[in-house]
């Protein structure tokens, strides 16, 4: 019996282990859809934010309630995640807390630890849930935003919760079930009669199985022990397809993010060069992504593709921009802090994060079924996302401040605008009016550029 | 700018006017007050004049990066070529754009917004809000600009200078980092709103009246159009003036 047992969980865990790498492979893949990029600069720097930031979660305590809620089942994810080491090796080699006998002034304590944090994650997620379901926090309601309509961001948000829930329960009442167990001195449980005590939480669980034969309680202690680990494995593969890619994909995130200032627009170095063409100054800029065309510019040649402008679709934009998208969480500080969408207008920064993703995913996808040279007739800009969405930006950074783990939807935006204006020539008509005024009278309006130091007047005439 | 470096002379800094402090009725009479604390002070500054051109930012960020960088490195000769080593300016989008983008294409100064200057004669004490306090006991608001404050970091400059002023400075719900844009960046200015409920400046507004100040101070020519146009459509132009600090401490030094 025990055997099997022990070949079912080793068979348990390799799949989990195949399913993972699979679908870390697909996102990887998904995420180096996008343009390379240097971020391997100032990497002391970039450690900081990350522990900052992602470890630190610095940012979540703008809202010190919901921050140490999230705290708790950060700390219990990261913490109860240590008793996982004794339940695989319980598992392979048929033991039983096999750690007990070896740490036995530190056991109970230690499960003691985990037991806390277990009880403090089911009680934060029935209070997310609450948040979600009954006071109906408004970010998260999709009657509020057009982004959460479909099933699956809800039901994912839901199902995530319920099964923290389940799992943290499943774990407390095994532990519960041994402990009878144990004082009833059943086969292998009695042995550590004397040598692991009641536990801190579960003890108060006892009662329930006191009444229960010893084969009923030896049922519920394995079942409950398996539905715990399963569990966890499935967890763990689920996350891979769920919005909770953050509890990984975030250190990175922080990692790589953008260092500038907020109001800083990256450089277009290809239309350096060519506006220093039509100005007729020697082309010297110092931008190594040009160095080709420079070449081919001393040699009196044009260069022949000067790639595309802004971006169209997910491979147009940076693997940073893609990155973010596979680590959002969806939870909406972003769309909340938007001046557009608190004002009513179709732009919600968290959708732009979304179209992203299922965007890459549909790509990524497609190539998996049909080869690595598959191409669809859809893309970001138009399939997903609208002009009407993008032109609704104000550039306020609102979205890229309110982000926890340093998102930038903003920096999309922007790249689509670039798309639509220089390779579509699309814009507002009012837009296009400014562009000219710019080019023809040095100003947004136009006036006569002569009378711009008409203003002095009134102190020199004085 | 020209007459000086005709004349062999170097400005201490040079005064980035923008177009909406050229052009903009409304912003041209902060320029002057801008320019009468700089002559009263006694400052040694040049503006380009007729030179200056648009920085680009409208364009860039409407997405037309040809026409910014084609405005921009224009400009960047023109400011390296009289040879400009720091900037004020009292624009933040001048502010930002000549700060964190022109670097990239070959434009290298100090450049620092209104508020920032202010702050620095403010506390070397060279511009001091004479006595007779015309401000004591009249609340005013700050609205934080969006290419100032989250852009680049600057929160506490404009409020120094504020509070300079020994009135009583009130703070609406979202400020600083978390401050409320009034609706004009992104070239948001340059067209109409996209469908929505209410116009951003509206919002902005209906907050800055909630403290119940009587001035709504800002520090950016498009948050004073919008914040303006806001007052007007809540019907308080009567009770509510919207002001740039440098008009408030010109008003306090009776310049």
């Amino acid at each position: 019996m025990n055997v099997i047992q022990q070949v079912l969980f080793a068979v348990a865990l390799i799949a989990a282990a195949v399913i993972i790498t699979r679908r870390v492979k697909y996102i990887a893949g998904a995420i180096n859809l996008g343009r390379p990029e240097d971020r391997s600069d100032n990497s002391g720097e970039r450690f900081k934010l990350m522990m900052l930031i992602a470890f630190g979660q610095k940012k979540m305590f703008t809202n010190l309630t919901v921050a140490l809620m999230h705290l708790v089942i950060y700390v219990g994810f990261v913490i109860i995640n240590l008793e996982i080491l004794e339940i695989i090796i319980d598992g392979l080699l048929g033991t039983h807390r096999v750690f007990a006998p070896y740490i036995a002034p530190v056991y109970p304590f230690l499960i003691g630890v985990f037991e806390v944090l277990a009880f403090g994650v089911l009680a934060v997620c029935v209070v997310f849930l609450c948040r979600r379901y009954l006071t109906k926090v408004s970010r998260l309601q999709p009657e509020n935003h057009e982004e959460m309509r479909p099933r699956w961001p809800r039901l994912d948000a839901t199902l995530i919760l319920i099964f923290e829930i389940v799992l943290m329960i499943a774990f407390l009442t095994w532990n519960a079930s041994d402990s009878v167990l144990r004082d009833r001195g059943i086969g292998h449980y009695g042995e550590l009669k004397g040598i692991v005590p009641d536990f801190l939480i579960s003890q108060y669980l006892k009662p329930f199985f006191s009444g229960m034969s010893d084969g009923g309680l030896v049922a519920y202690e394995r079942f409950s022990w398996w539905f715990h680990i399963l569990g966890i494995l499935f967890f763990a593969a689920y996350v891979t397809y769920s919005k909770h890619l953050h509890i990984g994909l975030a250190f990175p995130n922080v990692y790589f993010s953008d260092l500038q200032p907020k109001g800083e627009m990256k450089n277009m170095p290809t239309i350096t060069k060519e506006v220093q063409l039509a100005l007729g100054i020697e082309p010297n800029i110092t931008a190594d992504a040009t160095g080709n065309a420079a070449q081919a510019n001393e040699n009196g040649e044009q260069p022949s593709d000067l790639g595309k402008f802004g971006a169209k679709d997910v491979p147009d934009l940076s693997w940073v921009d893609v990155m973010g998208a596979f680590s959002c969480t969806q939870c909406g500080r972003c769309t909340a802090a938007c001046p557009a969408n608190i004002t009513g207008k179709k732009l919600s920064p968290r959708k732009i994060m979304m179209d992203t993703r299922w965007r890459a995913e549909e790509i990524m996808t497609g190539k998996q079924k049909n080869g690595a040279d598959y191409t669809d007739e859809k893309s970001l800009l138009g399939d997903y996302t609208t002009v009407e969405e993008i032109n609704a930006c104000t550039t306020c950074q609102a979205c890229v401040n309110a982000c926890p783990i340093n998102i930038n939807p903003l920096n999309i935006i922007l790249q689509m605008r670039r798309y639509k204006v220089m390779e579509d020539a699309q814009a507002p008509a009012s837009w296009n009016a400014m562009f000219s005024n710019v080019e023809n009278n040095q100003a947004p309006w136009k006036f006569s550029p002569s009378d711009r130091f008409n203003w002095a007047d009134e102190i020199n005439n004085k | 700018m020209a007459d000086m470096t005709a004349a062999g002379d170097e400005p201490e800094i040079l005064f980035w006017v923008g177009c909406a402090g050229s052009f903009d009725d409304r912003y041209k009479r902060v320029t002057l007050a801008f320019v009468r604390i700089l002559n009263h002070v006694g400052i040694k500054f040049a503006v380009l004049g007729p030179e200056e051109s648009c920085t680009g930012d409208p364009a860039r960020r409407a997405g037309n990066e040809f026409l910014f960088q084609m405005q921009a490195i224009s400009n960047i000769q023109v400011l390296n070529g009289y040879n400009v080593k720091k900037i004020v300016t009292a624009c933040p989008h001048c502010f930002n754009t000549l700060k964190n983008e022109y670097p990239d294409l070959g434009g290298n100064y100090e450049v620092i917004h209104h508020s920032q200057f202010l702050q620095q004669l403010i506390s070397e004490g060279r511009v001091k809000v004479a006595d007779g306090q015309p401000f004591k006991g009249r609340k005013i608001t700050f609205h934080d600009s969006c290419y100032l404050g989250r852009a680049n970091k600057v929160y506490e400059a404009p409020r120094e200078v504020l509070a300079s002023l020994d009135a009583d400075l009130v703070e609406m719900k979202r400020v600083k980092a978390n401050g409320l844009c009034c609706g004009a960046g992104g070239a948001q200015y340059f067209k109409e709103p996209e469908p929505g409920r209410k116009d951003v400046n509206v919002e902005r507004t209906q907050e800055a009246l909630a403290t119940g100040a009587d001035t709504i101070a800002v520090a950016c020519p498009f948050c004073m159009t919008m914040m303006s146009d806001g007052v007007k459509n809540q019907n308080r132009e009567d009770s509510v003036k919207v002001y740039d600090i440098s008009e408030l401490i010109a008003q306090g030094q009776g310049l």
